[in-house]
Formats: structure tokens, C-alpha cells, sequence
């Protein structure tokens, strides 16, 4: 997999009246073509910033510094390399061949299933994907996010390049249009076909019907999966994730996960911000986890849900209620007032005089857990 | 002591949600309320709370059958329910510190003013906001603290029942543990009834005492 994103020293302070909100601290991040990388932590620990500061969209109090390289193909479509290659996702419609199979529930069968299996042939709607190879391609340009300014974020970064599934759909969506022309627009907009809606709705889990709606008549899901839809409308190279899975039900909160992890299999890739833990440990490759502006673990997802190294991935992960649900004692530091060293030191069982100095590394811990500390 | 939906049925405008709902909480029990989305679980709980008026059936509350809904329930019924809702953001009034947001239900029933500042710094401690938060608004926190704060304000009356509508679902595994710990221990001082409506099945599992599926707890005409 090849580098998409390449974050270094991301550092977002807020300016206040009368203090300084450290939100962001020197954030070192990298992610490839293909990769689900989730950021978690406690609320307020800075993640949705993080995103935010991708995109520009943070207030004007807030200062930002650090660099953040997107790598983008040539503007006028994918150059080829010999390495690249090519995948067909079927679209919806019916295709010659396609057989109907019922899958048994129990029972009285209340909980039969009814799957497709495809026949062969193209169908309407199939999109055609190209798998970027290793090693640089002709016309590749790198952007500095941080430093492109508005016009190239707007123009040709945010919503094209990027897609965002905002943490608030309820107030990302214009009131006085449906559904289906918010999204018609959008898909028109990025030259693709506005007739692809219905498709593109139920792909992110709406009822296609539910486009004849106005956003104030969608519930909370509902919404999230309109804004869901909005942001693949352009197919972005990265999608940013940030808290897509709160508000629904389990059966749609796998739906999305899913749904995520299929746009990282086809090549693309996917920055999850989320507190659930669960959702995390099952579609993410690789988890940063992120405490008072820091990320304090960054590691291979199976290895981290199985063996936390940082005492606060512990914490966090011991708090579940499928293990301890005993929540952290203490409270996180105001990011007003942070205190110097390791911030989760106040927190943790394990702090000596070592702490006061600030960690680094992938696991930025002076006293990591070892492998045998941790039951299995 | 208990509060029991008593054959509910409910809707929007003539849109019905929600049919013969019977569910009970008894004093010092903890139920679990599951069920798929858009089955009804928020309207019980805004019946239970007494927000919303059934077409039809009743909500009894400590052996009582209560008309009405909102101002027009006596306030010392009416507090006698804690409701913890979903969204910390749109239950709280904006212009509010979260102080101020602590001490409202206070303010409301003409609770002595010298008694307030006690009582709200007491909750604020065990729901582990600083004093620095205490002096935020709203949008000055985060979801996580200002839920905190809403479950300060839910407990402010000493509440025989408390209600919590997915309550815990945009909280970090912590928070979650901490909201949880917070109202456990209010439950053993006080012996309050808590019903947790929730789609986390491994939260419900481990929370509640008993778990309710809101399919089978409602009967379909």
C-alpha cells in the first residue's frame, strides 16, 4: 500500500479570551491506499479537530502548524502503471444469469433471507476502480492540506478528494431540499450520473424512498446515512469518518462499518473517528488511540485490541462492559492546562519521576505494558 | 414504588408508534429496554416521563395514576423522574453554565437558593466536573462533560426513577463506565428504579437485571 496521507507535527491551538485550548500536539500520522485507520479516545481529546484541521474547517481562533501531504493523482483522471489494477464493483439492476436463493431462518422461518447471486455480464451502474501499484506515477502531486489555502481546499480538495461524514448529520444538510436533490446535485456535480441516487442511497444504507424526504422529517440514522451517501457521491481517495456510527442500531452501525471497510478494500482509505471501541476493533487495520491532544498509541489494530501497550489503551479498553466497565479513575486534563511530561500520568498506576519528561514513539509510554501484564 | 406504562399507546399527529406498551420498574431495579429502531423506545420513555400524552393506557407511578403531562402534573410528581436523554446537546439550554444548567430543576420548584449551591456541587463532584467546567457553557465542552452535567441536573431532585434514553451511546468507553458507576451508586443510597434503553446488547447484559425486548413487551393489534 502506498502512503495517501502523510501528517507531521499537526499541532491546533484554540485561542480563548483568557487561555489556550491545546487541542492538537504534534500529531505524526500516516495513512496508505487502503488502509482503516481509526482514532479513539475519550471525548474532548481532540479527534474531531483533527479531521476538522484536515479540511479547514476549524474557526478563525484556531491556529494551526505542521504539514499534512495528500498525494493526489493528475487532475484529469488516473494515470496507469504497470503495477496498477483494475476491479469492477457491480452497480444495482438485475444482470443476465443472476439466480435468487432463499436462506433458511428458524422456525416458522420468520428470519429467511433472500440473497442474489450474480450471474455474470455487466450490469447498470458498474463503477470501475483502479488499484494504485507501488511507486510513484506520472503527474502524482502532493498538496500540503494545511498550508493550500481555502481556494484549493474548497475547489478541489473538500468533498471531492476528501469526503466527510459529519458528526452532526442533523446539521449538515440543507432543510429545504429532499434528500434526492441534495444528492442528485452532488453526483452531478462530481460528472457522475444523478440518476446513480437510488444506488448510491441504498449503498450507504437509505431507503431510496427516503430520498423523497426533507431532512427535518429523517431521524437521527437516517440523516447519518444521507450524509453518508453525500460523501461517497465523489468517490474521495480518503474518506473522513467522524463519529458515523452514533445514533444507530446495531444492524446499521454494521452496515456502515461495512460499508467503510469495503471503500478501504477497494483502495481507497478511511480515517474513522470514533469512542466505539467495538466498531474500531472491527473493521480497523490500524488504531490510534488519542488522550489529551496526544496520540499515545498507534498501532496494528489486532495487536492493540489484544495486547494495549499504553496504560490509558488499557483503561480505555478495561472500561467496556464486556470486560471490567470500570471507568478510568480521575479525570483528563483541561487542555487549557496541561501539565508538562506525560499528561496521562496523574491517571495511571504506573507514573515514577521518569513521567514528568514527555513520551514518544508509537507507543509514547515510559512504563509500557509488556505482553505478560496483560490477561488474555 | 415503581413506574409502570400501564397498556400505552402513542403517536405523532395521528401517527402511531408505539401499541399497548405494559412495562414496570420496580424501587432499586435496574430494567434493560431493547428494541429496533423507530419501535417506540423513546416515545415510552417520553410517556414514562410524562412529555407525552398516551392515546390510550396509563402511566402509574408509585401506585398512583397520573393525568396529564408537563406543567400539569404537580411539580412533587413530576420530580419525582429523572430523564437522561440521548442528545446532551439538545437538552441543554445554550445559554446556560453548566452551573446553572445543575441547578435549574432547583430554580424551578422554589428550592431554597442558599440549599442549591450544596446540592449542585456535590453532583457535580461525583459526576467529576471541575470547577472549571462548571463555569462553560455548553458549547464550550465536550458531549461527554456536558452529558455529566445533564445527569448532575437528572439526580438534582433525588429522582425515585430515572430514565435513560440511549443515554450512554455517544460516550467514550470511560464516560460510559463513569455515567454507569454514577447511577449505580445513586441507586444503592437511594433505592431508585433505573430503566436503561439501549442498543449496546453487551452494555444491557451487563447493566440492567432484567432485559425487556419492546416487541415483545408491546402487543400488536
Amino acid at each position: 500500500m502506498t502512503d495517501l496521507l502523510e501528517i507531521t507535527g499537526l499541532t491546533v491551538r484554540f485561542r480563548l479570551r483568557d487561555a489556550v485550548v491545546q487541542a492538537v500536539t504534534n500529531l505524526d500520522l500516516t495513512v496508505r491506499r487502503g488502509e482503516l485507520l481509526a482514532v479513539v479516545g475519550e471525548s474532548g481529546c481532540g479527534k474531531s479537530v483533527l479531521a476538522h484541521a484536515l479540511l479547514g474547517l476549524l474557526p478563525a481562533n484556531a491556529g494551526v502548524t505542521g504539514r499534512a501531504l495528500i498525494t493526489l493523482p493528475p487532475a484529469a483522471g488516473v494515470a496507469r502503471t504497470s503495477t496498477d489494477r483494475t476491479f469492477v464493483l457491480p452497480g444495482g439492476g438485475e444482470r443476465p444469469g443472476d439466480r435468487t436463493v432463499v436462506l433458511p431462518g428458524g422456525g416458522e422461518r420468520p428470519g429467511d433471507r433472500t440473497v442474489v447471486l450474480p450471474g455474470g455480464g455487466e450490469r447498470p451502474g458498474d463503477r470501475t476502480f483502479v488499484l494504485p501499484g507501488g511507486g510513484e506515477r506520472p503527474g502524482d502531486r502532493t498538496v500540503d492540506l494545511l498550508g493550500c489555502g481555502e481556494t484549493t481546499l474548497a475547489r478541489q480538495i473538500r468533498g471531492r478528494r476528501i469526503g466527510l461524514i459529519p458528526q452532526s448529520p442533523a446539521t449538515a444538510l440543507t432543510v429545504v431540499r429532499k434528500g434526492r436533490r441534495l444528492l442528485a446535485e452532488t453526483l452531478k456535480q462530481h460528472g457522475r450520473d444523478p440518476r446513480l441516487a437510488d444506488q448510491v442511497a441504498a449503498e450507504a444504507g437509505l431507503d431510496p424512498a427516503d430520498l423523497e424526504r426533507y431532512p427535518f422529517e429523517l431521524s437521527g440514522g437516517m440523516a447519518q446515512r444521507l450524509c453518508t451517501a453525500l460523501a461517497l457521491a465523489s468517490d474521495p481517495e480518503l474518506l473522513i469518518a467522524d463519529e458515523p456510527t452514533s445514533g444507530l442500531d446495531r444492524p446499521l452501525v454494521d452496515h456502515t462499518l461495512d460499508l467503510l471497510r469495503r471503500r478501504c478494500d477497494e483502495g481507497a482509505a478511511v480515517l474513522l473517528i470514533t469512542h466505539d471501541l467495538a466498531a474500531a476493533e472491527r473493521v480497523a487495520d490500524t488504531v490510534a488511540v488519542m488522550y489529551a491532544s496526544r496520540i499515545v498509541e498507534h498501532r496494528p489494530a489486532a495487536d492493540l485490541f489484544r495486547a494495549p501497550a499504553h496504560p490509558y489503551s488499557q483503561g480505555l479498553l478495561n472500561a467496556l462492559p464486556d470486560r471490567d466497565f470500570r471507568a478510568i479513575p480521575g479525570h483528563p486534563p483541561m487542555l487549557t492546562a496541561l501539565p508538562p511530561g506525560c499528561a496521562f500520568a496523574a491517571r495511571c498506576t504506573r507514573v515514577t519521576d521518569a513521567c514528568k519528561v514527555q513520551p514518544a514513539g508509537p507507543v509514547a509510554c515510559h512504563h509500557p505494558l509488556t505482553t505478560a501484564e496483560v490477561p488474555a | 414504588m415503581s413506574l409502570v406504562a400501564d397498556g400505552v399507546s402513542a403517536g405523532y399527529r395521528g401517527r402511531r408508534v408505539l401499541t399497548d406498551a405494559s412495562l414496570t420498574v420496580e424501587a432499586g431495579e435496574t430494567v434493560g429496554l431493547r428494541g429496533p429502531s423507530g419501535s417506540g423506545k423513546s416515545t415510552l420513555v417520553r410517556v414514562l416521563a410524562l412529555l407525552h400524552a398516551p392515546e390510550t393506557g396509563h402511566v402509574i407511578l408509585d401506585g398512583e395514576r397520573i393525568t396529564g403531562t408537563r406543567h400539569r402534573v404537580p411539580a412533587s410528581v413530576r420530580t419525582r423522574i429523572g430523564v437522561l436523554f440521548q442528545s446532551p446537546r439538545a437538552s441543554a439550554d445554550p445559554r446556560l453554565t453548566l452551573e446553572q444548567l445543575i441547578a435549574e430543576p432547583l430554580l424551578a420548584v422554589r428550592h431554597p437558593r442558599d440549599l442549591i449551591a450544596g446540592r449542585v456541587a456535590e453532583l457535580a463532584d461525583r459526576a467529576g466536573l471541575t470547577a472549571d467546567l462548571l463555569a462553560r457553557r455548553p458549547h464550550a465542552v465536550s458531549d461527554g462533560q456536558l452529558q455529566r452535567a445533564c445527569l448532575a441536573r437528572a439526580l438534582v431532585h433525588r429522582p425515585r426513577h430515572l430514565l435513560c434514553d440511549e443515554a450512554t451511546t455517544m460516550l467514550d468507553a470511560s464516560t460510559q463506565a463513569l455515567v454507569a458507576s454514577v447511577i449505580i451508586g445513586e441507586q444503592r443510597a437511594t433505592g431508585m428504579g433505573v430503566l436503561v434503553v439501549s442498543h449496546d446488547p453487551a452494555l444491557l447484559e451487563r447493566w440492567a437485571d432484567r432485559v425487556e425486548d419492546l416487541t415483545t413487551v408491546t402487543r400488536s393489534h
